[in-house]
């Protein structure tokens, strides 16, 4: 029992560290400081070279101005092969990354098949799309067929990363209620999963969408087609004012794209 | 009838939830299992229609052995033991009859289920229980729009669109008010009744187990410690059953009285 003479009073109290020791925690920002510091030296960081580019950058600048409209055509062919691009390998990046995101849900899967769906997404999210961009070049020739590849690859990786994420959190009891009634696997995933990762779905679909608009103006650039083939051939050409008319053409289409993006999301949740 | 012999469960890392369980259902009888929390009630019935695998023990429904069955044979075990849960477990975002159809979902094929094309005798069944558990014209609301009370009487509904040989109904009232919790139960025990389905009920209201129980079983710490009727809930009894629980909250109190008084 209780030592009612002298009772212990304990007036100090500290959050347990996170780390297995005390010192750790301080040890590791002066590291991450250090490894700063190291990195700003050895890639010979010199004011010099700073100000003499950007005095090129100035000149680039001035011959941009004004922006050259006249080969609209040409832009506009980027604009709608970048568009279709975008909207394909959504459409077949979700198709394929869905039943993905599914094996890859711990939650779900049994561990063998687990293991082979976070295998792909791992693979999917190795490289990043330009790198993979230039395999698929390498492999069906230049063009906005190498892009849409190179986006629905992508897709793989992100879309089922966050579907397999969004899986894992769902609510277990209304599953167990539908595998209690003697559902089969499929049955549960169409009852007792899917209308509860449905708003989200279509959200990251959208997301994933507005992801590849933007992302199919940069592949454009080692070959992959869309408007960033459009615009690597501007520069290229040293046509810097085409190039400024391309790259406010971009800037308005991303800027379209996330409008419409958050708009419908506003309206799903 | 269900048949429950030397059920043994222990989760990883854990002591033994259920030390040698064993239990009989008989073809109409409602038995009631009362316990403090922690004692395996909500393990016991997992174990049964094995959302839970037990580790040792048998359990038989009509002279089927349950825990040897594997994949398609165990789901269509299941259809015959409908469940009632504590949190409802409702889908949310589907509607009510959805809910109560799924229910039906071991008989129909996945692209029906798919196209909530379910049998018209399966959709009959479902209006006419809705309308038993009292929700007529409810079917196209969604379940997260229902209170409480409602939800529960869904998730009767569902289980009673089973057709099942028994029901395994986990503390249907823990997060109800007392008075819904006490038509709940009513409702529970009556359409049990008029089905002539046998029905297994974890609780731990004593006084609406005292209510509604023909038959009562006490689980302390994974083992039965009573078994009796209503009646033979005495104070000494009910000590036994519920030995043991809340044993840090008691202390606690005990060293807040000491404080009070010492200082």
């Amino acid at each position: 029992m209780m030592r009612m003479s002298r009772p212990t009073v304990v007036t100090e109290w500290r959050r347990p560290s996170a780390f297995p020791a005390r010192w750790m925690g301080p040890a590791l920002g002066l590291g991450l400081a250090a490894f700063v510091l190291w990195n700003l030296l050895s890639l010979q960081v010199d004011p010099a070279r700073v100000s003499r580019g950007l005095g090129r950058a100035w000149i680039v600048f001035g011959r941009a101005f004004p922006p050259d409209w006249s080969r609209w055509e040409l832009l506009v062919e980027g604009v709608i092969e970048s568009l279709q691009m975008a909207a394909l390998s959504t459409a077949l990046g979700v198709l394929i990354a869905t039943p993905v995101a599914v094996m890859a849900a711990r939650n779900f899967s049994p561990l063998g098949v687990y293991a082979v769906g976070r295998g792909i997404i791992s693979l999917g999210r190795t490289f990043h799309e330009i790198i993979v961009a230039i395999l698929f070049v390498k492999a069906v020739g230049f063009g906005p067929f190498a892009g849409m590849l190179t986006l629905t690859w992508g897709s793989i990786g992100f879309f089922g990363k966050l579907l397999a994420e969004q899986i894992e959190n769902i609510d277990r009891g209304q599953v167990e209620a539908i595998r209690a009634t003697g559902a089969g696997p499929g049955a549960v995933l169409v009852f007792g999963v899917l209308p509860q990762v449905l708003p989200r779905f279509v959200g990251l679909t959208i997301y994933q969408w507005d992801i590849h608009l933007r992302q199919s103006a940069i592949i454009g650039i080692v070959g992959a087609g869309g408007i960033g083939t459009t615009l690597y051939n501007s520069f290229a050409r040293y046509d810097y004012d085409f190039s400024l008319a391309i790259l406010l053409v971009i800037v308005a289409i991303v800027l379209l794209g996330e409008a419409v993006s958050a708009a419908a999301r506003r309206r799903i949740q | 009838m269900l048949e429950v012999a030397g059920l043994v469960k222990a989760y990883p890392g854990g002591d033994q939830v259920l030390r040698g369980v064993s239990l009989t259902v008989k073809a109409t009888e409602v038995v009631f299992v009362i316990g403090p929390s922690g004692a395996g009630k909500s393990t016991l019935i997992r174990c049964i229609n094995r959302l839970v695998e037990p580790d040792a023990g048998s359990v038989r429904l009509d002279g089927v052995e349950i825990t040897r069955l594997t994949g398609a044979e165990l789901r269509r075990a299941r259809r015959h033991m409908a469940m009632i849960f504590q949190e409802f477990n409702l889908v949310e975002r589907l509607t009510v009859m959805e809910n109560v159809l799924s229910g039906r979902l071991g008989y129909v094929g996945l692209w029906q289920a798919w196209r909530r094309r379910f049998p018209p005798e399966d959709v009959e069944l479902a209006f006419e229980t809705l309308k038993r558990v009292g929700l007529s014209g409810f079917e196209n609301k969604r379940a997260d729009e229902l209170s409480g009370g409602q939800r529960q009487r869904v998730g009767i509904a569902r289980a009673l669109v089973q057709r099942p040989k028994i029901l395994l109904v986990d503390e249907p009232t823990s997060s109800l008010d007392p008075k819904t919790s006490e038509a709940v139960m009513a409702l529970i025990t009556r359409l049990a009744a008029e089905e002539q389905i046998p029905a297994l009920i974890n609780i731990h209201d004593v006084p609406l187990a005292r209510q509604f129980a023909q038959r009562i079983l006490g689980l302390n710490q994974g083992v039965f410690v009573f078994e009796g009727t209503p009646e033979d809930l005495t104070p000494a009894v009910l000590d036994l059953i519920y030995a043991g629980a809340g044993e840090e909250l008691t202390s606690a109190l005990g060293a807040l009285s000491v404080s009070d008084t010492g200082v």
